[in-house]
């Protein structure tokens, strides 16, 4: 039976809040190396985060979503994906979209309103940042079925918060997933809160896993905290879509139980609607400190990695805001860009009046509204 | 001064949050629902305080779903509520566009006048900001082109307050956008006790013979600005359309017919714009009065940009000035 076969809420745990390998629980088979490579990546996770909040405080950079206490879940997931699989991400997977292999600086681009900066990497295999919630959902159903008529063995990971299990973006994508059974998992990350309405608003069921089951497909809570949970259940279901047992179904929903540390965004007060306690709750179980533990206890790091890794991650997101921030202001060309294959007249015409106009104003006057 | 009515300095966001107070102070069927509009008081602050005098039956938060807010409000509003959905921002209506165009729009045509969909769809739109992605449209003309939908765009906190009591009185649907690159920019006396500002009618923020401009919205601030930027050499009639949907015509026909000349500005693209229907509807009605092609200074057809290039995507003073010497000065 598959670490995902169970009841929704049944919520799948490897190590302890502490960050002890529960007696009851499997390791995943990770390398030592690709384990130091997922906490690097989480401490840099967070090291970037707070950089980017205290970024957009000084004005050098617009709203930001910060996704502090969700890191575990974004890399473990992402770390459980075969080179030629697909994620699609909402707004708040800055870590995920990393370690498919989007630069920090790009992401920090994308957040100082540059468009360049939503632009995917070649060979990346990410969709791009998604606003509306749920919009996604669909979409990756909809490549996920491709992909299998095509025959091919990619599988679609596509990321969303618990807010978005209410749009009908959400129940349409999955309910075409499991008629279609095509290789999709749905990863929901539940932090608890949509901006400043809470998880139990947002539907009467005592799972969002348990959604999962009215689409005829499994649906599995894990520790969103914890991420040697995350990595095998995502895994799991990976590998189910790839290639299922016979009477599997392909697509998986996954509940990721986690909670956000921060604001939903540097333009959100979180004081006005939650508790400062219920916060520092939900901090002991901080999946960066837990995994640590962990990877102590089994002798794969110790202070001097511990620090090696800190200093590295420093310097690399220094150098990722160094980067974008020399970056000049896009030419306002790039507003016509892009807008279909071929400009048509109706463009070419505005763009040459824009022209005029800052040959004739300059662009000092036309920025200054 | 000397006022009978008490008044407080209120800007546009504070205004609404002060129009929607009454409301539901004086009709126990109006109430508030949308994301993040009880405790929070709304992501821009507009139901500040409302979920604390009303409480839980009267100031809602729903769950993360544009078609059932809107969908659930046209079941209310049959039933004989008056509820005031907020849609968090413009470009997250599409979600309730079917439940919008399809239903609230035409319900009392449907049902030949039995059912009627009395409610207010709230949104902040347009650009300026500094937004993410999808938090800048204006896309009004998603729903002027909507028979059976009215739609307001107020530019100051006076008239904000006055036409959203206008607009949950009103017996059909009505959206209702506000401009938030003037949320917070300015503020205005605001009297304390109830009014309305009648739907339907434009205002003439300035008097003048020469040019006729017709805005709406954010821009009705930049437009009074290059009004006054070129005062020297045109004298400009500037007029604030207010409700977009029915159109005031009446009001633009006459100052156009006055003064020969105009110019549209808008902020949302130009293809397909209000500006296009209002420069044929001229030269349709009043062709003869005409004395130079009418101009329009509006949004690019483009997807509005992220915000380090919204600033050559809105039309700012020196584009209006332009524009309107080109009027002004044409000659046949
Ligand atoms: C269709 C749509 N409606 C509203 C919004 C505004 N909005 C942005 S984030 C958010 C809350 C999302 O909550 P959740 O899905 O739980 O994800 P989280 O932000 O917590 O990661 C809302 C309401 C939006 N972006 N898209």
């Amino acid at each position: 039976m598959s670490i995902i076969q169970r009841g929704p809420d049944e919520q799948v745990q490897v190590l302890t809040d502490e960050g002890e390998l529960r007696p009851d629980a499997d390791a995943p088979e990770l390398s030592d190396e690709r384990l130091v490579e997922m906490y690097r990546t989480m401490k840099l996770a967070r090291h970037f985060d707070e950089r980017a909040v205290s970024l957009q405080r000084q004005g050098r950079m617009g709203t930001y979503p910060p996704m502090s206490g969700q890191e575990g879940a974004q890399v473990a997931s992402a770390f459980a994906l075969a080179e030629q699989d697909w994620i699609f991400p909402s707004y708040r997977e800055h870590a995920a979209i990393y370690t498919r292999g989007w630069s920090l600086d790009q992401t920090l681009l994308y957040w100082m309103g540059h468009e360049g900066g939503n632009s995917p990497p070649p060979d990346t295999n990410v969709f791009t940042v998604t606003v509306p919630i749920a919009t996604q959902i669909p979409h990756a159903t909809g490549a996920a079925w491709a992909a299998k008529l095509r025959d091919t063995s990619e599988v679609m990971l596509c990321y969303f918060g618990d807010g978005a299990t209410s749009e009908g973006d959400f129940h349409e994508g999955l309910n075409f997933a499991g008629v279609f059974d095509v290789p999709a998992v749905f990863f929901c990350n539940n932090n608890q809160w949509a901006i400043s309405v809470p998880r139990e608003r947002q539907t009467a069921a005592s799972t969002l896993a348990q959604k999962a089951t009215a689409y005829g497909f499994d649906g599995v809570q894990v520790d969103g905290m914890d991420p040697l949970a995350v990595y095998r259940v995502t895994k799991a279901a990976i590998e189910k879509a790839r290639d299922p047992e016979e009477g599997e179904t392909r697509p998986t929903m996954i509940e990721a139980v986690q909670y956000r540390f921060g604001a939903h965004t540097t333009a959100d007060d979180p004081s006005v609607y939650r508790d400062e306690d219920e916060v520092q709750r939900w901090k002991e179980k901080d999946p960066i400190p837990r995994l640590e533990t962990y990877l102590r206890g089994e002798g794969v790091v110790d202070d001097d990695a511990v620090e090696a890794i800190e200093a590295d991650v420093r310097e690399e997101v220094a150098d990722a805001i160094e980067t974008a921030e020399g970056v000049q202001r896009p030419a306002p060309e790039e507003l016509f860009a892009h807008v279909y294959a071929e400009m048509p007249q109706r463009l070419e015409q505005q763009l040459a009046y824009l022209q005029r106009l800052r040959d004739r104003h300059g662009d000092d006057a036309l920025l200054e509204s | 001064m000397s006022t009978d009515t008490a008044s407080q300095r209120l800007t546009l966001v504070q205004a609404v949050r002060d129009g929607l107070y009454g409301e539901l102070e004086r009709d126990d069927d109006v109430l508030v629902m949308g994301e993040d509009v009880a405790e929070n008081g709304g992501v821009f602050r507009a139901t500040q305080g409302l979920h604390e005098a009303f409480g839980d039956d009267r100031v809602i938060d729903t769950p993360l779903s544009e078609s059932g807010i809107v969908g659930s409000a046209i079941g209310m509003a049959a039933y004989g509520l008056r509820p005031v959905p907020e849609i968090q921002f413009m470009g997250f209506i599409p979600p309730a566009f079917d439940q919008l165009t399809s239903h609230a729009a035409r319900l009392r045509n449907r049902s030949r006048g039995r059912y009627t969909c009395p409610m207010v769809v709230r949104a902040p739109y347009g650009g300026g900001i500094r937004a993410p992605e999808l938090h800048s449209e204006s896309k009004e003309m998603w729903f002027v082109h909507e028979p059976g939908l009215k739609v307001v765009v107020p530019s100051t906190p006076h008239d904000a307050k006055g036409l959203l009591a206008s607009a949950i009185r009103d017996p059909d649907p009505v959206v209702f956008l506000e401009p938030k690159l003037i949320y917070r920019a300015f503020r205005e006396s605001v009297p304390d006790e109830r009014y309305t500002v009648p739907l339907g009618e434009a205002a003439v923020r300035r008097e003048g013979a020469d040019v006729t401009l017709i805005t709406w919205g954010a821009m009705t601030r930049p437009a009074i600005e290059a009004a006054e930027a070129v005062a020297d050499e045109v004298d400009v009639e500037v007029l604030d359309l207010r409700t977009l949907s029915p159109l005031d015509f009446e009001t633009v026909r006459t100052s156009f017919e006055k003064t020969g000349r105009a110019l549209v500005v808008q902020e949302a693209p130009r293809t397909g714009g209000l500006g296009s229907e209002i420069v044929a509807t001229l030269q349709e009605e009043s062709l003869l009065y005409q004395e130079a092609p009418i101009e329009q200074v509006a949004g690019f057809d483009t997807p509005f940009p992220l915000y380090a290039l919204e600033d050559y995507y809105l039309p700012e003073s020196d584009r209006i000035e332009d524009g309107i010497r080109a009027v002004a000065t044409y000659e046949i």
